[in-house]
């Protein structure tokens, strides 16, 4: 390992079991306040129904067995509060503390979805003025805060196309996707009922627009776009594709998980996005914790907003804000209740954070990206070679010379205090190093960063092998994903023994 | 900015290093009409100061200290400090998906564990990472039914909670899925006469919900019975966990789709909560979601890995099981903590706290003139009630007394009138009870004398 | 690699020894290496009918899941249960122990349309192809 890098991570090695494995009878790690009634019998109340005994093989544990072995798994995780997350199409930008704050409040986090709505005007306020800020920010005439998540989101935008479409007489058979796209287009595609058609990049890795136009044809419900392209390029003939699309009767919707390279800069609305989604847990600061929650609004034109799933906000006479159920055109509810209302509240208040002055996330993350690109390009095989916005897209290309491949120097990455960045994709990118460093990561840390992978670029001719088999500092070495999928074993059984 | 590490100075040398003039010529490729000359117009820039005192004042705006008896799936229950504590390391709640298992132990850990913990729960074999909420899980639930069956009718319980069977029928009008409902009787449970009617072959799966909307149990075995004979599949939703503490897990169901709200999540005003799918081993290559498995690495440590992951969106893209891409890992990692800080004798004290609060107000209720019981058959900690006026005028007069009452059944459900839906658990104190009783005494005398 | 000469193969790195009225199926040397280690297979029960050219069962590797087509028509009479506890065969043997299924053929003369073992061995070998693999 090099002695010039500074940053190591060290993690700290517990032998720390599962937590069935403390277990034993009659720990308890929690107290209720005594029953003030009288107590009834459960067997003479459930009958048949009644469970008996307690859930078999349930843990026993203490309160400070509990803290210990969560705090104990917490340090083996890597984090962005540790570190950067050069993860190409994640965002993974600071989480700010006092989304959190403000998302646990009295009055906020203890509200009910169906209490009634003159006691939810605080929430209903919140949920006006996201979408209020989201609107102006995307440039699009309505907004739906519903949905879960991205993939629910784009799920709900391609619903709102064939809804639209079915209402004009013909929902359409097919959707057309770019071959640089995220696995979650094609596979809403498909559940939203069409036909996926891949589309082929031009050279540049662009949408080619003059396939396009061949391929729209009275079949084709929409094109699924990401703008910047999943290679971080801006599709330059944006307004092209929209024109083309539009003459047919057909839509343009937007994946806009790289928001982070256009908000306050320019506007999906303005150049012909006909409907689209954001991700909060990505452009919008609300927290990844390990994999979700999210929440992935969709932001769309005039003409689909009766569609839009219920429940819908709106103002009553007399400034009252409710939810509204009645709407006979809607598409249908998407998930119960009302959105994932404490993720919201976290994107609106990182929204309130910078204000007018949101442009600048935008502008230093594209600064650091093309400043990473920079240092890199010439060392890194740079296969699409077009201006990059917020991430730039490397491939392995040079160092597959000496065996040394992608994934091998995403491990060795760790070995550096760095998680590594998105292997393998976009798929038109063989052996694809896809990096976004997000605009939270200070120039020491992208210094460090360069430094890093220019270090391992030197491994990888001097001394492949310590690439191929890294990491070699982690508390476990690369596991056996093929025997964990031929045999999995999906949950700890008592009897099991280690 | 307080959240941008970067100085003027900074940003200068950065840019002379890249050789760009100024930052604008970075977006160069955009087309000029389309870049934005002006700022846009956003509330803000605030201090941390004054967003607190922003969602401080809509908090005031909703429902303080107000007494409530609502459930309906989102419950109020006993949380502890502990699991912020946890939660809130940064560790947990920064850190993203843990597809570079090496440094993401501590979240596949206890990935794993929830998923064990699901499995005792519910008397499953297997269990997945989780899904958004009840109501995606339920229906993701019918749709690997179909999968496995390859039949494309449902039999959906009209006991099933309504907004659970308003998504569903959201995805089944998009992949051609044929959804009947079938009602329920004078226990409000399945309409067992009505499923055998209905019931045939090309069945793919029946659909309940275990204690149901109305609080009912429904007879688990039994209907697996008359499912299984026709080969058909057996889904149980359950929107209330701690209903499992001392209710026998529906171990016959082939597929559950569980609600964990109730295990450590505040209501939040309808989320982020925590779906879980729990299945048969055999079914398992069929469910989605994500799911952590055991490992070893090349000296034989045990580790964990997400596994199974060629069935999920982003291999198999147009042959995907489902679309979902998060989870819900940090609700999923507040359940799990809350369920370990419980453990075995705790959850089964707290749900038969839920159980005696909630005889008790029946008893209390049964008491008033006016009102019945409108199911009989055993419950949780939610029945329904039958008065002789309108809900929503009595819920009225309520709220003037700081009590948010429960729950209007007719307007989902039209052939239940002056129904309502009292939810009681362990938080809810004897003085509130008796209180809401008085109040709800008072308020049916009212509407009597007022004719 | 070499091609059993009695086989005959698909566009889709699909094998078929044919053997008077019976058939075995598998996935070819090319197959296995574009899918990488297998980790299951879903394969069809006997007594299924299967169509040329429709999936006839799903290959899943770590990285990949994917159709399995069916070469000819014909009903399944065996399938390998071997697979069951060990996909792996189909990595290592995909020619032999990796067998996937016997059918009976429907159709005898399906097979004179498939590719035999020279021009698969120049099909597996050129970069860009029709296969859905």
């Amino acid at each position: 390992m090099s002695e010039r890098i500074t940053k190591a991570s060290r993690h700290v090695s517990q032998n720390e079991g599962l937590i069935f494995e403390k277990s034993s009878p009659g720990k308890r790690a929690f107290d209720l306040p005594p029953l003030d009634v009288p107590a009834a019998d459960p067997a003479k109340v459930l009958g048949a129904n009644h469970r008996g005994e307690g859930v078999a093989g349930f843990p026993e544990v203490s309160e400070i067995e509990v803290l210990r072995h969560f705090t104990r798994l917490s340090t083996w995780n890597y984090a962005i509060d540790l570190g950067m997350y050069p993860l190409g199409s994640c965002t993974m930008k600071y989480n700010p503390r006092v989304n959190e704050f403000v998302a646990r409040l009295e009055g906020i986090a203890t509200e009910h979805p169906l209490q009634p709505q003159s006691l939810s005007q605080g929430c209903l306020k919140i949920l006006r003025l996201l979408e209020e800020c989201l609107l102006e920010i995307t440039g699009m005439d309505s907004i739906t805060l519903q949905p879960a998540a991205g993939a629910q989101g784009e799920l709900t935008g391609l619903l709102l196309i064939r809804a639209y479409l079915g209402a004009q007489g013909n929902p359409r058979k097919k959707v057309l996707v770019p071959d640089s796209a995220h696995g979650t287009n094609p596979a809403t595609a498909v559940i939203a009922g069409y036909e996926v058609q891949n589309i082929q990049s031009d050279p540049d890795g662009q949408v080619d627009v003059r396939k396009l136009g061949e391929l729209v044809t009275p079949d084709v419900a929409a094109l699924m776009i990401t703008n910047p392209s999943t290679l971080g390029i801006f599709e330059q003939r944006i307004s092209d594709i929209a024109a083309i699309l539009h003459a047919k009767g057909a839509m343009l919707y937007m994946d806009g998980a790289n928001m982070n390279a256009l908000a306050g800069v320019a506007r999906p609305g303005d150049f012909g996005v006909d409907v689209m989604h954001l991700n909060l847990h990505k452009t919008f600061s609300t927290p990844h914790g390990g994999g979700g929650p999210g929440a992935g609004p969709v932001a769309m034109k005039k003409i689909l907003e009766p569609f839009r799933p219920i429940p819908v906000l709106v103002e009553k006479e007399g400034g009252e804000l409710a939810l509204e159920l009645d709407r006979p055109h809607s598409i249908g509810r998407v998930k119960a209740f009302s959105g994932n209302f404490g993720v919201l509240v976290r994107a609106l208040a990182y929204i309130l954070a910078y204000g007018p002055g949101i442009r600048q996330v935008t502008e230093d993350a594209v600064l650091n990206a093309n400043y990473i690109r920079k240092h890199l390009e010439g060392v890194f095989a740079l296969p699409y070679s077009l201006p990059s916005m917020h991430e730039v897209v490397f491939s392995d290309a040079l160092q597959k010379q000496n065996g040394v491949n992608t994934m091998d120097i995403a491990k060795r990455l760790i070995d550096y205090g760095f998680h590594p960045y998105t292997t393998a994709f976009p798929l038109i990118v063989p052996g694809a190093l896809m990096i976004e460093p997000t605009e939270s990561e200070s120039k020491e840390e992208c210094d460090l960063f360069i430094e890093a992978m220019l270090t391992i670029a030197q491994e990888a001719v001097s001394t492949p092998d310590l690439v191929k088999h890294a990491p070699h500092s982690t508390r476990i070495g690369r596991l056996d994903e093929v025997a964990a999928a031929r045999k999995p074993v999906l949950r700890w059984k008592p009897d099991r023994t280690e | 900015m307080r959240y941008l590490p970067k100085s003027p100075a900074e940003r200068d040398d950065m840019l002379a290093s890249i050789g760009a003039q100024s930052i604008d010529d970075l977006f160069s490729r955009i087309p000029e009409r389309f870049r934005l000359a002006e700022a846009l117009k956003l509330p803000g820039p605030l201090s941390e100061a004054e967003i607190i005192e922003y969602f401080k004042q809509r908090a005031r705006e909703n429902s303080v200290a107000y007494t409530s008896f609502l459930g309906a799936g989102v419950y109020n229950h006993l949380r502890s400090v502990v699991t912020d504590a946890i939660i809130q390391r940064g560790e947990f709640l920064t850190s993203y998906t843990p597809y570079q298992a090496e440094i993401s132990q501590g979240t596949l850990q206890a990935i794993f564990e929830f998923q064990t913990l699901v499995c005792q729960l519910t008397g499953q074999e297997v269990a997945n990472a989780s899904m958004w909420d009840g109501s995606t899980a339920t229906t993701e639930a019918v749709l690997m039914a179909e999968r496995i069956t390859r039949r494309r009718r449902v039999l959906v319980a009209r006991s099933l909670h309504p907004e659970y069977r308003e998504v569903l029928r959201t995805y089944a009008k998009n992949s051609g899925l044929d959804v009947e409902e079938i009602g329920f009787d004078a226990r409000g449970t399945l309409d067992e006469k009505a499923l055998g009617s209905a019931i045939r072959e090309d069945v793919a799966a029946v659909v309940v919900q275990s204690p149901n909307f109305f609080g009912a149990i429904e007879n688990v075995p039994a209907l697996r019975e008359t499912a299984h004979s026709l080969g058909v599949l057996l889904v149980v939703a359950i929107t209330e966990g701690v209903s499992l503490g001392v209710l026998r897990p529906p171990a016959e169901a082939d597929i559950v789709a569980l609600e964990g709200q109730s295990f450590g999540l505040a209501p939040t005003y309808g989320g982020p909560f925590v779906g879980v799918i729990a299945t048969q081993e055999k079914f398992v290559r069929q469910m989605p979601g994500r799911l952590a498995g055991q490992a070893s690495d090349s000296q034989g440590r045990r580790g964990f890995v997400l596994t199974l992951a060629a069935r999920e969106q982003h291999i198999r893209r147009e042959k995907a099981t489902s679309n979902i891409c998060t989870n819900q890992a940090l609700c999923a990692l507040a359940a799990t903590v809350h369920l370990n800080l419980l453990g075995k004798e705790g959850l089964r004290e707290m749900a038969e706290q839920n159980l005696s609060k909630a005889q008790f107000a029946l008893h209390e209720l049964l008491k008033i003139p006016g009102i019945r019981q409108a199911f009989e058959g055993p419950f949780f900690n939610e029945f329904t009630i039958r008065l002789t006026r309108s809900v929503d005028a009595v819920n009225k007069q309520l709220l003037g007394e700081k009590i948010v009452g429960p729950l209007a059944l007719d307007p989902l459900y039209p052939e239940l009138p002056h129904h309502a839906l009292v939810c009681v658990t362990e938080t809810t104190t004897r003085a509130d009870i008796e209180r809401f009783a008085l109040a709800l005494r008072g308020a049916l005398r009212r509407a009597q004398e007022q004719g | 690699m070499e091609y059993p000469k009695s086989y005959r193969y698909t566009k889709d790195d699909e094998w078929i020894e044919p053997k008077g009225e019976l058939g075995t199926i598998g996935l070819t040397y090319e197959a296995q290496c574009r899918l990488g280690d297998i980790v299951f297979l879903e394969l069809p029960e006997v007594g299924r009918t299967l169509e040329a050219g429709k999936p006839l069962g799903v290959v899943e590797s770590v990285k990949a899941v994917f159709e399995i087509f069916s070469p000819v028509s014909g009903e399944v009479v065996e399938i390998n249960s071997t697979l069951k506890d060990a996909p792996e065969k189909v990595n290592s043997d995909p020619h032999g122990a990796g067998w996937l299924v016997k059918v009976r053929l429907k159709n005898p003369a399906e097979i004179d349309g498939l590719m035999d073992a020279a021009a698969y061995e120049a099909y597996a070998a050129t970069p860009s192809r029709e296969s859905s693999h």
